[in-house]
């Protein structure tokens, strides 16, 4: 379990970090997110022992990570931002000295550098010296470096950054795998990522956590949420005014009409649900509901909605 | 147990970054003909007419001056520039170990370089009868003060990211511990300074130590003193190292 108390992160007079408190349990595909500068790969730096903390504390499993940083990162596996690497050497060499590091020598850890080998894909480019690897194997190489220990705990800064379609599914792929019994806490700008492999998404800005939450239910919280969008068999101006006149409708759209089949677009007060009003209405004239769409909301609504609003305040103050 | 494995890990690799690049053989090849060249040529070895070998130490404070920050300069700077330092230090490193490895690598390779000039006593014994105690002493004392000029190129090299500015760091500092004891700064401050000040200046410097164990002196002191160079120098590195700011 980790958990995050009254973080702050001073850089001279700025605050990167301004009093973030979370908790993660075990399970969970945390992710995290932010525009540019928020302060995500500052906090994450933190968690994995690298920067202090100004102030407020950090507990991985239970252990103080100011406290005791050596051994709170035997818990965490830890992919910085920007994948740095020792250029010179080869791919598994490297891997060879993370795992010597990491305290296995002879066969185990043999053993463990194949098997990361293996579940990133880098076997072919085992000899190969890391400067010649393309960006989507450099980052391959950076991941596979912190599986090598198998740890509890997995911090990834945009793990998936620059990797093509297939790549970046192989990532997602790998990290659904190991969710079940680990903490994985990735960074990243790729929305729909979000909603693909996480269980949980904590949205900062200006370094202050501005939401926090399951995926679907922040989508709540956008604009489009419950948006209804109806086919019906209906006469055209009739539709569009009982439809109307549901209470919870604030307003109806008309989106195409052909046939005698019209297409409309509600929008709700209050993103409240339409569906069974709207299957009463049109039963009561008598009207075929031919297709009906209810729209879940998008993250990327959200996202904007809460990390814009402090700037538009501050503008117009 | 882990510390030992851990500066053991960073030590190997360090190591085998330096002959990875061309730049091990053309160290040691610079080193081997500028040390042959300072004691055949511009010493005159052979003209000397004595079996010993002080006019090849002579020049190693200088040939160390330059050569030793070459080798140093890259051990920080370039972790920082590449950012390989934040993966080293989450990997449950701590700056000591890799301090202390990256320190047994580059002073390794230095007494390697060191050792590789043996053709040079070599010569002096089928010339004549040189007293080996002191040849041996003599050695001793360089791999020390190269051990020093790299500890003082270790700390100039976490300073910075830049490996020209930390050559140029560690050139500053390696010519002041040297003028620090050399006679013409001695004498220099003597005309003016209290007796004490000139003799602590000179204990600070390279020179009173080096030349003292040249001549087959081995006092306890002149260990001391290069230990404590060393040491406080790799005290000062960790204290860069700790204080992090993530850049
Ligand atoms: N070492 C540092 N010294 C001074 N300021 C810093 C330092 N590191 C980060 N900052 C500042 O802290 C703020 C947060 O930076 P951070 O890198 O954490 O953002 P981020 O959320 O990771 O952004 P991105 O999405 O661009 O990666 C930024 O304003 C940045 O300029
Ligand atoms: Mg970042």
């Amino acid at each position: 379990m980790i958990k995050v108390e009254h973080l702050v992160k001073r850089f001279g007079l700025r605050k990167a970090v301004d009093d973030i408190s979370f908790e993660v349990e075990k399970g969970t595909v945390l992710g995290f997110l932010g525009p540019n500068g928020a302060g995500k790969t500052t906090t994450i730096r933190m968690m994995a022992g690298y920067l202090p903390a100004t102030s407020g504390r950090i507990w991985v499993n239970g252990i103080d990570v100011n406290e005791d940083p050596v051994r709170a990162q035997r818990q965490i596996g830890y992919m910085p931002e920007n994948t740095p690497l020792y250029d010179e050497m080869t791919a598994g060499g490297f891997l060879e000295f993370v795992a010597e590091i990491r305290g296995f020598r002879g066969a185990e850890r043999s053993r463990r550098v194949d098997e990361v080998l293996d579940s990133c894909m880098l076997g072919s480019v085992r000899h190969q010296p890391i400067e010649t690897l393309s960006k989507g194997y450099r980052r391959r190489t950076c991941l596979a470096q912190t599986l090598i220990h198998d740890p509890p705990v997995l911090l990834l800064d945009e793990p998936t950054e620059g990797l093509d379609p297939n790549q970046k599914q192989v990532v997602r792929d790998m990290i659904e795998r190991m969710a079940k019994d680990k903490i994985i806490m990735l960074s990243t700008h790729v929305l729909e990522e979000v909603e693909a492999v996480c269980s949980r998404a904590m949205i900062i800005s200006e370094g202050r956590l501005k939401a926090d939450g399951a995926p679907a239910e922040l989508k709540k919280r956008s604009a489009s949420y419950n948006v209804l969008t109806v086919e019906v068999l209906a006469p055209a101006e009739e539709a569009a005014k009982v439809f109307g006149a549901i209470p919870d409708v604030e307003r109806v759209e008309p989106v195409t009409e052909a046939g005698g089949k019209q297409v409309l677009r509600l929008i709700p007060k209050d993103r409240q649900s339409l569906a069974v009003g709207v299957i009463e209405a049109a039963a009561r004239h008598k009207w075929m509901v031919v297709g009906m769409r209810s729209d879940s909301g998008r993250l990327d609504e959200v996202f904007r909605q809460i990390t814009t609003t402090d700037d538009v305040i501050r503008r117009s103050a | 147990m882990e510390a030992i494995r851990h500066s053991a890990a960073v030590a190997k690799r360090e190591w085998k970054a330096y002959f990875h690049s061309p730049v091990a053989y053309i160290f040691i090849i610079i080193f081997l003909a500028l040390a042959g060249f300072f004691t055949f040529s511009v010493g005159s070895f052979y003209e000397a007419g004595q079996a010993d070998l002080r006019v090849f130490f002579f020049w190693h404070p200088w040939l160390y001056l330059i050569l030793v920050p070459a080798v140093a300069m890259r051990l920080w700077a370039e972790e920082r520039r590449m950012g390989t330092m934040e993966l080293l230090f989450t990997l449950s490193v701590t700056p000591m170990q890799a301090i202390a490895g990256k320190m047994a690598a580059a002073w390794g390779f230095l007494c390697l370089a060191l050792a590789l000039t043996f053709p040079i006593p070599l010569t002096a014994g089928w010339l004549g009868n040189p007293d080996w105690g002191v040849v041996a002493s003599g050695y001793l004392s360089s791999a020390l003060l190269a051990g020093a000029y790299l500890a003082v190129g270790l700390f100039t090299s976490a300073l910075t990211r830049n490996q020209v500015i930390s050559f140029v760091l560690a050139v500053v500092g390696g010519l002041f511990l040297i003028l620090a004891g050399y006679e013409p700064v001695t004498t220099l401050l003597s005309q003016w300074a209290p007796r004490w000040l000139v003799d602590g200046v000179a204990a600070a410097g390279f020179m009173t130590h080096f030349q003292a164990m040249q001549r087959g002196v081995l006092d306890l002191r002149n260990f001391v003193y290069f230990a404590s160079v060393i040491g406080f120098m790799l005290f000062l590195t960790q204290l860069v190292l700790n204080n992090r700011s993530g850049r």
